[in-house]
């Protein structure tokens, strides 16, 4: 069984692999990346992630992202048909880059968020969150 | 779900009803939990049983059956998105609409008076012997009194309107009248309850009585309740009745529903709602 | 429920220089694009597809959303407030519509 960890080496691992001359082809996700860091490293950590391990409906699914030291945070669903969820730019007027919202899931899948750093690096987190299929439609 | 043939969906459905009948695992409700309105209102959602509902241990407001996410969701009335439908309420209480140019506040004043307790009656007899709930009684108004079109039942406005209604009676325990002129409605209800409908031959007993707080596939079966309804549905991202909730759960045993505001549907409202009795309103809860 | 009504809290008090939590809740049905109506036709897309939030004609918060971000769209930021002022609030819908709305904000 893969750990979160793992996942997220084979999503690293694979984006590493688009970027040889003669790429296998790149799924939306690391284009999704690729569009936002332009092709920048990304550390892991210093982003903490605050959503539900299971959803009880994957069409409002609460989530918070905070992210000391980011100008920004962008907000991937991995699993979805188109991964951007939102990128959230923080102004001189920010006390804090954090941003808590509530995000569509189409199934269980990894979230993942990264931060643009002042310095102009990144940094990013993951999270797995369970989409339950309800007994009654939901 | 859609993409599944037929027979598949079938045997899947069986499954799931083979695995409430070996009584898999225990899940809810979590009786710990509290419920305290932006810290400041106390809602009931426990309340003992009696002979109205001889076969529960107790009466447990679905809330109780919620992970805590959704659950704080509907304790802080800014956080729960049914409050939308609510302020939309308040401004169709005072807008005049009709012929007789006259709104609901024309006649009935502040709806935290004149409306406070309505909730936890419905639905109720009216002068003309009839069951009514909360919709029948406001497209009267409408229809009679202002000359303006009736609203569907389950559409935006009525909704808006059942939520802002229900918030003046939030906090307040559901006292539905059974007796008297309602003794003949309850007894449909309550037959209606232990009916078994469709192909999965499965009455709202089946699930919300003997499998209460067992696992429906992934979805906690709590008792059915309705002192939360109006609801707001995430799954819907709005407001779901509840003659709607009924249609949905007779429609998911594979059978012909009865429709939203039915004789019927009225009937099994109130023994339904007789079953929450000494549960608070919740005005607008919070549901998945 | 075709009316836009944005709705915002604010903290009671604060003194100047804090950074105050601030919550906004809009309806709007964030219709994905993906979605089929009973005829089998796609409807099409329309979302909130940008927010901000200024203060004072501060730059606060600006958020470019996708159609993940759930109907109803929730925010929910932290805001310095040096001085009384105003928070400036704005959704933009993808039909050209926007909808802004006003809170004035005392400090201590």
């Amino acid at each position: 069984m893969l750990t979160r960890r793992d996942t997220l080496a084979i999503g690293l691992g694979a984006s590493a692999v688009a970027m040889l001359p003669v790429a296998a082809a790149a799924t939306p996700v690391d284009d999704a990346i690729a569009a936002y860091t332009g092709g920048a490293a990304i550390a892991e950590g210093g982003v903490t992630i605050t959503a539900p391990e299971i959803a009880e409906n994957g069409n409002t699914v609460p989530i918070t992202i905070e992210a000391p030291g980011a100008v920004e945070i962008m907000l991937i669903a991995t699993g979805n048909p188109t991964p951007n969820v939102g990128k959230f730019t923080f102004g001189p007027g920010s006390g804090a880059p954090m941003i808590a919202t509530r995000m569509r899931l189409g199934r269980t899948q990894d979230v993942l968020a990264i931060a643009k750093m002042e310095d102009g690096s990144f940094a990013s987190t993951s999270v797995e969150v369970k989409v339950t299929i309800g007994g009654c439609g939901g | 779900m859609q993409h599944l043939k037929p027979a598949k969906t079938l045997a899947l459905a069986s499954a799931c009803v083979a695995a409430l009948w070996s009584g898999a695992a225990l899940a809810d409700p979590d009786l710990s939990a509290d419920l305290m309105i932006d810290g400041e209102l106390h809602i009931v959602t426990q309340a003992p049983a009696d002979d109205i509902v001889p076969n529960l241990p107790a009466r447990y407001s679905g809330w109780l059956f919620r992970d805590p996410a959704t659950r704080d969701m509907q304790a802080d009335d800014f956080e729960n998105p049914a409050m939308l439908a609510v302020d939309s309420g308040a401004e169709l209480w005072e807008t005049a609409d009709g012929t007789a140019g006259q709104s609901c506040q024309d006649c009935h004043d502040d709806a935290e008076e004149s409306m406070a307790g309505v909730r936890a009656r419905m639905p109720h007899v009216n002068a003309d012997g009839e069951l009514w709930s909360m919709e029948n009684y406001v497209n009267n108004c409408r229809t009679e009194r202002m000359g303006a079109e009736a609203w569907r039942w389950s559409g935006g406005e009525m909704t808006s309107m059942t939520a802002f209604i229900s918030m003046q009676s939030r906090g307040m325990p559901v006292a539905v009248q059974i007796d008297g002129p309602a003794a003949p409605y309850w007894e449909q209800g309550r037959d209606m309850y232990y009916t078994r409908y469709g192909q999965l031959e499965l009455s709202c007993s089946s699930c919300h009585e003997e499998s209460t707080g067992m696992m429906i596939r992934a979805d906690h079966l709590s008792q059915g309740q309705i002192s939360g309804f109006p609801t707001y549905r995430l799954k819907n991202a709005g407001i779901v009745s509840i003659h709607n909730r009924f249609r949905g759960c007779i429609r998911d045993t594979r059978a012909e529903t009865f429709a939203e505001g039915s004789e019927e549907f009225r009937a099994l409202e109130l023994y339904v709602a007789s079953r929450g009795m000494g549960l608070d309103v919740e005005g607008v809860s919070v549901r998945p | 429920m075709t009316e836009v009504r944005p709705r915002i809290r604010l903290p009671r008090s604060a003194s100047a220089g804090d950074s105050i939590v601030v919550k906004t809740l809009i309806n709007h049905d964030m219709e994905s694009g993906q979605r089929r109506n009973s005829a089998g036709e796609t409807i099409p897309r329309q979302i909130i597809n940008r927010f901000t939030c200024e203060f004072n004609g501060v730059m606060v918060l600006d958020a470019a959303l996708e159609p993940a971000i759930s109907a109803n769209p929730y925010m929910e930021f932290e805001a310095v407030v040096p001085e009384s002022g105003d928070f400036v609030f704005t959704w933009y819908d993808d039909n050209g519509e926007v909808y802004t709305a006003t809170e004035t904000f005392e400090v201590s």
